[in-house]
């Protein structure tokens, strides 16, 4: 029987407290003060004046900012593009896999997170550099491929180039995915684990072939899945920070980069607040939408 | 040099050890909390402890058992990675450390911010060790605040079998400026130093740059960005020795190492001159233990003390006396001790408060170009 909080009100408000008050000193009242710090000034060396003032929204709202929030916004939803497109299949492979199969599976999906993110992320430098694992493979193959053309008395290849993987935004967008995946696979296994397998059997007995089964049947039902998935995966690539530092070239900064520099290069605090109140705010809206597409599903699957 | 300050575990440089520890909001609020408790401890006295804040591989292997065998205090070492942490740390006061190793320009930005205890020179007689080219630093005239230890100056790192023969990238042009080594060129991705250099290339001071001049480096760089490969966050030796770039702006420490190791590698200060650095003891205001803090400077200046630590971590250094004792490979060695004409072209930047912002704009542009 389902029991409705206001039932034990005590027993409640003793489980809530220290949650609450956690989350109100460790997460609220921080917050706040870097709220405040975004409508302050810089006094002097160490001082910061609150006054009120819009300057730094004003500033972060020129197009030198807002083009960089445009283009972090366009990398996390590449990101997460690339995250669903990968995730997905990874996913139900799973699910359809022997039972005794899944649990060492999903061991494997969370494995990255045993190691800490900056070690991984330099590990993923040691394979893409110049004289990388990748290049050492490709260039090996490539004279060996070269030797053999030679033999069988064609041209052969040519010198060798390597492949430019690092230091671009190729590998920040590689190391994003690489470093997110999990955070999609996750959800989307919990959604299709649970999928009822007799609607699959029933759309292919009633004609459906696999692909079409897979679009309107598997993909729909996984929707909340799929969608807080996205969210799961967008929010954290949407204010990466290390990635692009440590794999970006000349070009990959983002605005958590930016952030980082206002904060400690350029001492200037209440500019690096406004930025992450920004970015904050656009999380707001993400989820929002998320909500609204959340709401609206749920009303067609009432129809 | 088998350890620098700038080179970090898993290759990472100073900056990027912060970095991995999640620590990019340093300081957003709780910058002085992890200090707290270490500042409470005295009772009375100074004791026999100290609170020594200090960059990672920093100092000599056995230098704190021979300080307590000399004086019966205990040190306590913490890392910090950036200039901007210490400060960071610093400004909310309080922190309880007694030492703390602030970079030149930091060291003015410190004593300009009241942050910092004056030094008592009559408790410091191992300032007589000390060369005195270091001494009387525009940064700190007549060594107010602060102590030398270690200076480095940047220039071009380079793979001598990829240059054309006989070549030697002696202008900053190469970096800056020209498409010579398009694609396998990398900069520091400090704003500041870019800027500067920049500067320095186009005939002006370090110091002193109006608009006009920084509006001309930021189009010139801006200009250069398809020929750079990467902005590093000074593990730009690592890069080099990796092959992923020809030429880089590095540190003279950073390229002494790489070669130290690799001798295809060498290191030339340009000739349009260059920028120097200099880290420095200092004790920060409110410290609990300022007897104990002048001890330790003292002793860290002191000649075999200091041979002892250079032996480690193989720095140019400010030490005369020190020097002298240290081996030949260390001393004649022409990237760690550049000769004087060279050094002659080079300045430190001097910490301008109203410019860390424009140099920061300026980077963020280049960087979104």
């Amino acid at each position: 029987m389902e029991q409705s909080w206001r039932q034990a009100k005590g027993l409640f408000a003793a489980l809530m407290s220290a949650p609450l008050v956690w989350l109100v000193f460790f997460f609220f009242v921080p917050m706040a003060i870097v709220w405040l710090y975004s409508f302050g000034e810089n006094r002097g060396l160490i001082d910061i004046a609150f006054t009120g003032t819009w300057s730094n929204y004003a500033k972060a709202l020129e197009p030198l900012y807002l083009g960089i929030f445009v283009k972090s916004l366009w990398v996390a939803a590449l990101t997460t593009f690339l995250c669903v497109v990968i995730g997905f299949p990874v996913a139900l492979a799973i699910t359809f896999s022997p039972d005794k199969w899944k649990p060492w599976l999903l061991l494997l999906v969370m494995l990255p997170f045993w190691t800490n993110l900056l070690i991984r992320t330099y590990a993923l430098i040691a394979v893409l550099r110049s004289e990388g694992y990748v290049n050492q493979t490709y260039r090996f193959l490539w004279e060996h491929a070269s030797g053999l053309m030679t033999l069988i008395g064609l041209q052969p290849l040519g010198t060798f180039q390597p492949l430019e993987l690092l230091y671009n935004n190729f590998a920040v967008v590689l190391g994003l995915v690489y470093v997110h995946l999990p955070f999609m696979i996750l959800p989307l296994y919990s959604t299709l684990d649970r999928l009822d397998r007799s609607l699959l059997e029933a759309s292919l007995d009633l004609g459906a072939g696999h692909i079409r089964t897979m679009f309107s049947i598997v993909i729909p039902l996984a929707g909340a899945g799929i969608a807080s998935g996205v969210l799961i995966t967008f929010i954290p690539a949407l204010g990466a920070y290390l990635t692009p530092d440590l794999l970006g070239g000349t070009d990959s900064q983002m605005i958590a980069n930016v952030i980082e520099s206002q904060f400690k290069r350029a001492n200037n605090w209440p500019f690096g607040a406004a930025l992450c109140f920004i970015l904050v705010y656009l999380t707001f809206i993400g989820i929002a939408i998320q909500g609204l597409l959340d709401s609206s599903a749920k009303k067609r699957g009432m129809a | 040099m088998s350890s620098s300050r700038h080179m970090k575990s898993f290759g990472a440089s100073r900056r990027s050890l912060l970095q991995g520890l999640g620590a990019a909001a340093v300081g957003i609020s709780f910058g002085g909390l992890s200090a707290c408790s270490q500042g409470a401890s005295t009772s009375g006295g100074e004791g026999n402890k100290l609170n020594f804040y200090n960059w990672a591989d920093y100092i000599g292997e056995t230098t704190f058992a021979d300080f307590k065998k000399s004086s019966g205090i205990d040190v306590n070492m913490s890392i910090f990675a950036t200039n901007d942490e210490l400060f960071a740390k610093m400004k909310t006061g309080n922190s309880g450390y007694d030492i703390i190793v602030p970079s030149n320009d930091f060291v003015e930005r410190l004593s300009q911010a009241d942050l910092l205890l004056p030094l008592d020179h009559t408790r410091l007689p191992n300032l007589k060790n000390i060369d005195p080219a270091f001494m009387d630093v525009a940064y700190d005239p007549g060594r107010k605040w602060s102590a030398p230890y270690t200076w480095l100056v940047l220039g071009i790192g380079y793979r001598k079998s990829k240059m054309p023969a006989g070549f030697k990238p002696d202008s900053w042009k190469y970096l800056f400026d020209s498409d010579q080594f398009k694609g396998r060129i990398a900069l520091l991705s400090e704003a500041g130093d870019m800027i500067r250099l920049g500067a320095k290339y186009l005939g002006h001071s370090v110091n002193g740059l109006d608009q006009a001049t920084i509006d001309k480096v930021t189009a010139m760089l801006i200009k250069q960005k398809p020929n750079i490969k990467a902005f590093h966050s000074d593990d730009g030796d690592k890069m080099l020795r990796a092959g992923d770039i020809d030429i880089v702006l590095e540190y003279n420490g950073d390229i002494a190492q790489a070669k130290a190791e690799d001798d295809d590698i060498d290191f030339i200060i340009p000739k349009e001159g260059s920028q120097l650095n200099s880290d420095n003891w200092c004790i920060p205001k409110g410290s609990p233990r300022p007897d104990n803090a002048h001890k330790f400077i003292n002793y860290m200046m002191d000649a075999q003390a200091s041979k002892h630590i250079f032996e480690t971590i193989l720095y140019p250094t400010t030490n005369a006396a020190a020097k002298a004792l240290m081996p030949d490979s260390y001393k004649n060695n022409p990237i760690i001790f550049p000769a004087a004409d060279e050094l002659a072209r080079c300045e430190y930047a001097a910490f301008d408060a109203s410019k860390a912002q424009v140099y920061e704009d300026a980077m963020t542009k280049i960087k979104a170009a």
